[in-house]
């Protein structure tokens, strides 16, 4: 009973922050997607300086901790306040939940390009094919036959993807966003109820089953050309 | 204790928890990002005002000590969990406090303060004029709570240390800065990153907030450590040695604040 | 520049390679640890008992749907205090437990460590093909032997490339440790910042350490990964 109600107290709170956690996780996510399957494409056949650079990028921010980049690119652009602000930009840089979105969509773009290259790869060379004997332009192609194939293999690693990343969206708290995780320490570091971290354990686990039930839902939706028939 | 030092204690300790009796050896537990109180210093020692008076305080009552950093919002849990015996990092006496932690007789008074932008013309401090201002301050501690209660149309920011509100005011991502009166006069008199910032307004002495000064913090069970430590605070006071240690680090007596 | 990372008092050099040192410790020490759990964790999901299968499951879902920053307060803030409130229940007179935050580091990686490990373990395990071990049947050799001698070095082969990602994962996730108050890289790194107000340079030589690091990492997992694939067939 205690624990239900120091939950229903700290649950306003609680939810304000998941509610931020979902917009730091949603936007990073989206900003990614947007810009990760040009690159996967890049990598996948693009000119050799291009695929150099985006093996670099790819490395570096997959071979470094998420809290390191937070705070390199946090604290660090402080160091080059006069700089950013002549170019327009500090503006930007100075609200924290910006630097956290900026962060998370350079880090999870990395991630995408890989899963979504893979998926490129995986399509067969004869469906391409194919598509090109009919009369297919490249563009065409790309619209119709590999992306569409490519993200249906990619589906379930985007998805594990952007569950990483909506975990990893708790290290925002660190450079004083206000998100779940955020709220959580607030709380506790004035009441040093224990209790709060397992609420907000529950919180993030009721985020993530329902993201995976949805996920699985438009998974269906895109595979569902392989489903038997009358089965759909 | 050099970093290198407490590393080698946590190996020794991993893998089986050691059980340690109780001897005269006590661990202070303090901060460590919170100058001129208490700092790390390039040779990764953590020194500062608490501990010089934390350590004179265990010759006097002939413990012998060693000096434990414990990140700020988890210092009270870390008390609690014996992983120091007393907390010496600048904290002030609260009620709220008081329910987890006993106190010894406050070893200075204090107050707090704003800070701000040399070009800032802010010199009331009220929820109106606070409105969409970014306001900074320490998670967890009194500063943070009256700023919270104070300001609720400001957006306020936490830091997890106050070095780390002080980069943000130096470089510009707030408008304001509520702080510990001390640390913050020393922050804007004499570091390089100070120079950005004045301190405003008048010193927030609100006892709701700033409670008794400024004490040292044990669990409550050790009442008997808490009174040799209230009796050895009263002899260096008495002796001078307190008033040399304070003339180290301030111009004014901060013990009295006068 | 130069004299902000020197090896002395009044450089970071040696604060940092002192915080380098206990980020490999950490991970050195964690890895052993966390592939035991994940072994037993992945036996418990392999088990036929749908209870064990279901504890097995539970505690992976559990394990990866935490951010790995709540598992590791709820260990050092949390296990710290339960230890003591145990203690002075069983043996009053034994005096404070040390809970030392490296030990909490270890126990909260390993914990997510465990729970990933156990689902690359199950994953291989499943893989090994039936064939073989009709094979090692047919020609006489024990389940025990069956085990040690096609089992364990298929599943390594198997899992491999999973738990090498898994050990990039861990490297960097120690640098979570630095909000409980471990000097490990990241939290020297934090230090000198606060001390020389150089974040960009600092953070940006911590980023480098960690990424030779993983690169390194790389390099010895791919000689492993050759080493556990000789004898394979190239298709």
């Amino acid at each position: 009973m205690a624990f239900l109600d120091s939950l229903t107290a700290n649950l306003p709170k609680l939810l304000d922050g998941a509610v931020t956690t979902l917009e730091l996780t949603g936007l990073g996510a989206l900003i990614a997607a947007v810009v990760a399957p040009g690159l996967a494409l890049m990598r996948a056949g693009g000119p050799k300086a291009a695929q150099l650079a985006l093996r670099v990028y790819i490395s570096f921010t997959r071979g470094t901790p998420l809290l390191a980049q937070l705070f390199l690119v946090f604290y660090g652009s402080g160091q080059f306040r006069a700089e950013l602000t002549s170019l327009g930009l500090w503006g930007f840089f100075r609200d924290p939940f910006n630097c956290a979105v900026l962060v998370f969509a350079i880090n999870s773009c990395a991630y995408q390009t890989e899963i979504l290259r893979g998926g490129i790869q995986a399509v067969a060379p004869g469906e391409i094919e194919a598509a090109r004997a009919i009369g297919m332009s490249r563009a065409q192609v790309l619209r119709r036959v590999t992306f569409p194939h490519a993200y249906r293999i990619a589906w379930p690693a985007l998805g594990n993807e952007i569950i990483l990343l909506m975990k990893a969206s708790a290290l925002a708290s660190i450079v004083t966003v206000f998100d779940l995780m955020g709220r959580t320490r607030q709380i506790f570091s004035r009441s040093f109820e224990f209790s709060v971290y397992f609420q907000a354990a529950v919180l993030y686990l009721l985020i993530t089953i329902c993201f995976v039930f949805l996920w699985r839902l438009a998974e269906r939706r895109l595979s569902r050309h392989m489903a038997a028939p009358g089965r759909s | 204790m050099t970093i290198r030092t407490k590393l080698l204690a946590s190996v020794i300790a991993l893998g089986a928890l050691t059980v340690t009796a109780q001897a005269e050896t006590l661990r202070l537990g303090t901060e460590g990002a919170y100058p001129p109180f208490n700092y790390v210093t390039p040779e990764g020692k953590v020194a500062g005002f608490d501990i010089d008076i934390g350590l004179e305080l265990c010759k006097r009552i002939g413990a012998e000590c060693e000096v434990v950093a414990q990140d700020w919002d988890g210092i009270i849990p870390g008390l609690l969990a014996k992983k120091y015996d007393f907390i010496i990092a600048s904290m002030f006496i609260t009620a709220e406090r008081k329910e987890q932690v006993a106190f010894t007789a406050p070893y200075y008074m204090a107050a707090m303060t704003h800070v701000v932008p040399q070009d800032s013309e802010i010199t009331e401090f009220t929820n109106e004029t606070m409105k969409d201002k970014v306001v900074g301050a320490q998670a967890g501690t009194t500063q943070a709570d009256y700023a919270v209660a104070m300001y609720p149309d400001a957006d306020v920011r936490l830091y997890p240390t106050q070095d780390e509100a002080s980069l943000d005011m130096a470089s510009g991502r707030l408008d304001v800065m509520v702080g510990d009166m001390l640390p913050l006069l020393d922050f804007v008199e004499k570091t390089e990153d100070g120079k950005c910032c004045k301190i405003a307004g008048a010193p927030i002495t609100d006892p709701a907030f700033v409670g008794e000064g400024v004490g040292i913090a044990l669990r409550k069970e050790d009442d008997d450590l808490r009174t040799r430590l209230n009796a050895a605070l009263e002899e260096i006071r008495a002796d001078g040695t307190y008033q040399a240690i304070n003339d180290k680090y301030f111009s004014i007596d901060i013990y009295t604040m006068k | 520049m130069v004299d902000l990372f020197s090896y002395g008092p009044l450089g970071w050099g040696d604060e940092i390679l002192a915080g380098l040192w206990v980020t490999m410790r950490l991970a050195l020490v964690t890895l052993p640890v966390g592939l035991l759990l994940g072994f037993a964790v992945a036996a418990l999901s392999l088990s036929r008992s749908p209870i064990f299968r279901a504890m097995g499951a539970g505690y992976t879902t559990l394990m990866r749907g935490l951010p790995e920053i709540l598992t590791l307060f709820i260990v050092y803030n949390g296990l710290g205090l339960v230890l003591n409130q145990l203690m002075t229940l069983i043996a009053p007179a034994a005096g404070p437990v040390e809970f030392p935050p490296f030990a909490a580091g270890v126990i909260a990686l390993a914990l997510v460590f465990g729970a990933f490990a156990a689902e690359v373990l199950r994953g291989a395990f499943q893989a090994v093909p039936e064939g073989q071990i009709m094979a090692g049947r047919a020609i006489g050799m024990g389940p025990r032997k069956i085990f040690w001698r096609i089992k364990l070095p298929l599943l390594w082969r198997y899992a491999l490339p999973g738990l090498g990602n898994l050990w990039l994962n861990l490297l960097k996730d120690t640098a979570l440790v630095s909000v409980i108050a471990l000097d490990d890289l990241m939290r020297a790194t934090k230090v000198a910042v606060g001390v020389t107000k150089q974040p960009f340079t600092f953070y940006l030589v911590a980023c480098l350490i960690y990424w030779l690091m993983c690169l390194g990492s790389e390099l010895v997992l791919a000689r492993l990964e050759r080493r556990a694939n000789r004898g394979l067939r190239r298709a």
